[in-house]
């Protein structure tokens, strides 16, 4: 490898390289207890409504860097009108659900109509959903705290908490087998995607990546996923919300390199001018993200008060920050078009990981906050400098 | 002999891997307007950049030798101190600031904490007097148009004591009458002792107004054309550029031309801002299979608002009348119908509305038709992959894979990353806007090429251009538009460049 292939390698996987150092740094420094087994289940439980905005939010930045600042409000206000309907009203827990996410999507469809057709600025858009929607949660919720530990198919399902995990069907005593097992499923399947991607491109004759690098590429990720199964499984097995978020990384990284809506996305953040005159409707683009937008915060919602056994008028506050810093640090554009759902989620990860770090080395919160923010503006700072040749200030 | 005002000598510059300027000299006198000339790419922008300190002194090597004096300009303002002044081919005014605002930008009047608004205003009247602008310099920049902008510029840099004017490729966006106005301009200046340096790629121009002309290829200087003593043909001009004689600047073509594919009929589009305003006045024209037709005019004339209201309304409003395709008529509603109905618009700006510059060539390639290379809306990479070598392969765009960014890709080559994406999308009747605009001649010869291979195919290809020479070389018929009217229609065998000139000027509104 010459000195430009390492530069090129190393700006191509940077966030997930400084992942692992910063793990390693915290691995270190608290003796190595964040890489127990039960703080790699809680880093996932913990940080589920992160992964799940941080999907969303990826789509509206694509389209121009465009955030949604409504967010945490929305997760509170849909968390909070699902346990009034559950516990207030019985409401039996499936129709909940689905109201729910219907409720997500008229807030999704509400805001998207003032940004893709009106064309409002999102910023202000979203600012006002973040006062209106926390607004509601209070009235609704009439200051008060409810709680939904009672609703136990509920929390089970799309909780993260202490007994919220899928049963061990299997049987392994100690360790989860059914955990293990869907790990070494997920490899298999990984490994044979790959194949047969590269023996397609053979047959067809399109150019394929050099053998080496992939199977590394292809063994370091199974590592991974084993590593990470084993540890879930020496801990209660897979948490339920991991299913979750695991559906919604897996469709969304499909329609977003997959599909042409997905092209869409990047194609308006790119130039929506010739996006419009290559004969696509960038207004029903900009409405998909935004109505997405909706339908994902109210699944966050639920995770949430599944996770926290109540709704509370607080619930949310920030997390709009969190979706957004972790695609930032993910590697999405601030001026849109570039992005992708595995980057947003390593990036989540990270800003997960230094926050829990933070935490077992028993660092005060406010200087978390400190830290945290000082990643996210060292992150878009590299982006940016790398970008311009390595030049750390711009021309002037 | 008059005095040597500015000798660059022996400008030697490297970026990483090239060798952009390779022992380049320039010597320009006192008094006179030299032309800089070459492909894209030769090397002259960088000559000029270096000039202005742009790229400071020590990252070349060479020497600068302005009034006598060796100079180490390590920014622009060195440069500007002395009294050479560049003005770039992109306008660099802020579009809502006023004329003298923008003509003192960085360089204000009175003091840095009590601007003097009299002063500003006053001296921007005098200098705007001096360029032969009649607008007031409380007017905002977004209200005038891009030929007066250009003049802003001019003023701009006069604010500054200019001495020596470098003009980027001023012409490039203006039509025909407002480049006449600003070369005049020129030569009013050097009457009065001014020295400029002109970068252009309308020869026309070169030969009407320099005294002298550098050519630069590959980053080296060819020669200096002096008009006193040497013949400066544009023949004489390209053959410098491209090192060989370009007998002929278009390549030949067999006709073979069927039935009316696309007739427009009484077509009237209203401006969408303005909507008083009437951009294109009851318009009819057809264009038939396998032929070429030229829409010619000066800019502004309603020929890119023509096309894209007939591109499914992407421009205008209030549109009214027929179109046909096949002698069906078609109603059109957005750009989806009109692709559907295989009609497609390759746009004049391709940075602006045509390429997604961060996306690499096969995501440009296969975004207007990305139906062709999906099924049921899921996108068979492998097989966009294939149509984006195939096209790359078929218009020769030279890049090292399809993975580029278009961003990082000459002008020559992103329009034929746009061309590309047109074909790929498999229109019968294309629309080209100024397809050759701001790229080099051999790209250009290219473009034709692949001109005339779409209509060996038995499609329709309507070409607006400013280009009269290119209009005249490539088309079979020239429709020619003036103030949103079609106001006459030539054969090839009857037009030539004063014919359509004189079709312009008889139909122009008195006192305009």
């Amino acid at each position: 490898m010459n000195k430009t292939k390492v530069i090129d390698f190393i700006k191509k996987y940077t966030m997930i390289l400084v992942l692992i150092l910063i793990t390693a740094f915290f691995a270190w420094r608290t003796g190595g207890a964040i890489l127990l087994p039960m703080n790699v289940s809680s880093l996932i439980s913990q940080n589920a409504y992160v992964f799940i905005l941080a999907t969303g939010m990826l789509l509206c930045i694509l389209t121009g860097g465009n955030i949604d600042l409504s967010v945490g409000s929305v997760v509170c206000f849909v968390g909070a009108v699902g346990a009034v309907l559950m516990v207030n009203m019985g409401v039996n827990m499936v129709v909940a659900v689905i109201l729910m996410l219907l409720l997500g999507l008229v807030i999704g469809a509400w805001q998207a109509f003032w940004i893709a057709y009106v064309r409002i600025p999102p910023f202000i858009v979203t600012l006002a959903g973040m006062l209106m929607f926390r607004g509601l949660s209070n009235t609704v919720l009439e200051g008060m705290t409810i709680s939904v530990k009672e609703c136990t198919t509920f929390v089970k399902l799309f909780g993260g908490g202490a007994d919220c995990y899928i049963p061990d069907v299997l049987g392994g005593g100690s360790i989860n087998m059914t955990c293990l097992v869907a790990g070494i499923v997920a490899i298999i399947i990984y490994v044979i995607a790959q194949l047969r991607s590269r023996m397609n491109k053979i047959k067809k004759g399109y150019e394929t990546e050099k053998f080496a690098p992939m199977i590394v590429k292809t063994v370091l990720l199974s590592a991974v996923i084993f590593v990470f199964s084993l540890q879930l499984a020496k801990h209660k097995g897979i948490p339920s919300v991991l299913i979750w978020v695991l559906i919604v990384v897996i469709v969304y990284s499909y329609i977003t390199s997959n599909t042409t809506v997905g092209r869409y996305f990047y194609a308006v953040g790119g130039n929506e001018k010739a996006t419009k005159l290559s004969g696509i409707n960038t207004n029903r683009v900009y409405f998909l993200a935004y109505l997405n937008m909706g339908l994902l915060a109210a699944l966050a919602g639920m995770v949430t008060i599944a996770r926290m056994t109540s709704a509370q008028p607080t619930y949310g506050q920030n997390y709009e920050m969190d979706a957004i810093g972790s695609c930032f640090i993910g590697g999405a554009s601030a001026y849109g078009g570039i992005g992708t759902v595995p980057g947003v989620i390593v990036g989540a990860v990270l800003m997960g990981v230094i926050n829990m770090g933070m935490s077992l080395m028993g660092v005060d919160q406010n200087m978390q906050k400190v830290v945290k923010g000082l990643v996210l503006l060292a992150a878009v700072i590299f982006d940016v400098v790398s970008k311009r040749g390595g030049k750390l200030i711009a021309k002037d | 002999m008059a005095k040597i005002l500015l000798e660059m000598k022996n400008i030697t510059k490297t970026f990483p891997g090239v060798k952009a300027l390779d022992n380049v000299n320039l010597k320009v006198e006192e008094g006179e307007i030299h032309a800089l000339v070459g492909e894209n790419g030769a090397g002259k922008s960088t000559l000029m950049n270096v000039l202005s300190g742009i790229y400071p002194y020590g990252t070349y090597s060479g020497d600068i030798i302005y009034n006598g004096e060796t100079c180490q300009f390590n920014e622009i303002k060195d440069s500007e101190a002395k009294g050479i002044v560049i003005i770039h081919q992109e306008l660099a005014l802020v579009p809502y600031m006023t004329i003298g605002e923008n003509m003192f930008l960085g360089n204000e009047r009175g003091h840095k904490y009590k601007l003097d608004w009299n002063e500003t205003f006053g001296r921007a009247g005098e200098l705007l007097k001096t360029v032969g602008l009649q607008e007031s310099p409380q007017t905002l920049i977004k209200d005038i148009g891009v030929g007066k902008q250009q003049l802003v510029e001019i003023a701009k840099a006069l604010a500054k004591n200019a001495k020596l004017l470098i003009l980027d490729e001023p012409t490039a966006s203006l039509n025909e009458t407002d480049s006449k106005a600003l070369l005049d301009l020129l030569l009013k200046f050097k009457e009065q002792g001014m020295t400029s340096i002109i970068i252009s790629h309308k020869l026309n121009e070169v030969s009407y107004v320099a005294d002298k002309i550098t050519v630069i290829r590959d980053g080296a200087t060819i020669e200096t054309l002096d008009k006193k003593t040497d013949e400066i043909s544009e023949a004489r001009i390209i053959q410098g550029m491209v090192g060989r004689e370009l007998s002929d600047r278009f390549p030949g073509r067999e006709p073979h031309i069927g039935d009316v594919m696309l007739e427009i009929k009484d077509w009237s589009v209203y401006h969408p801002l303005y909507s008083e305003r009437k951009v294109v006045d009851n318009v009819s024209m057809n264009a038939r299979k396998g032929e070429v037709v030229g829409i010619s005019g000066l800019m502004g004339a309603g020929r890119t608002e023509l096309a894209m209201s007939v591109f499914g309304k992407s421009y205008g409003d209030n549109i009214s009348g027929h179109l046909y395709m096949n002698g069906e008529e078609l109603h059109l509603n957005s750009v989806h119908d009109a692709i559907k109905h295989k009609i497609a618009y390759v746009t004049e700006d391709r940075k602006g509305n045509g390429l997604i510059l961060s996306n690499p060539i096969k995501i440009n390639t296969t975004l207007a038709n990305l139906e062709g290379v999906s099924t049921h809306s899921i996108i068979d990479k492998d097989k966009e992959y294939g149509v984006a070598v195939e096209y790359k392969e078929k218009l020769k765009t030279k890049c090292p894979t399809v993975e580029q960014n278009v961003g990082n890709l000459s002008g020559g080559n992103q329009q034929k990353v746009l061309l590309a994406k047109w074909m790929f999308a498999d229109p019968d009747v294309l629309i080209l806007d100024e397809p050759t605009r701001g790229i080099d001649v051999g790209a250009k010869y290219e473009i034709y090429c692949i001109i005339n291979q779409l209509v060996a195919e038995g499609k329709t290809v309507i070409m607006i251009s400013s280009e009269l020479p290119e209009i005249l070389g490539m088309c079979d018929r020239i429709y020619v538009m003036n103030e949103g009217k079609m106001v006459g229609e030539l054969d090839r065998s009857e037009a030539t460049q004063e014919i359509i000139m004189s079709h312009i000027l008889k139909s122009s509104s008195k006192g305009a």
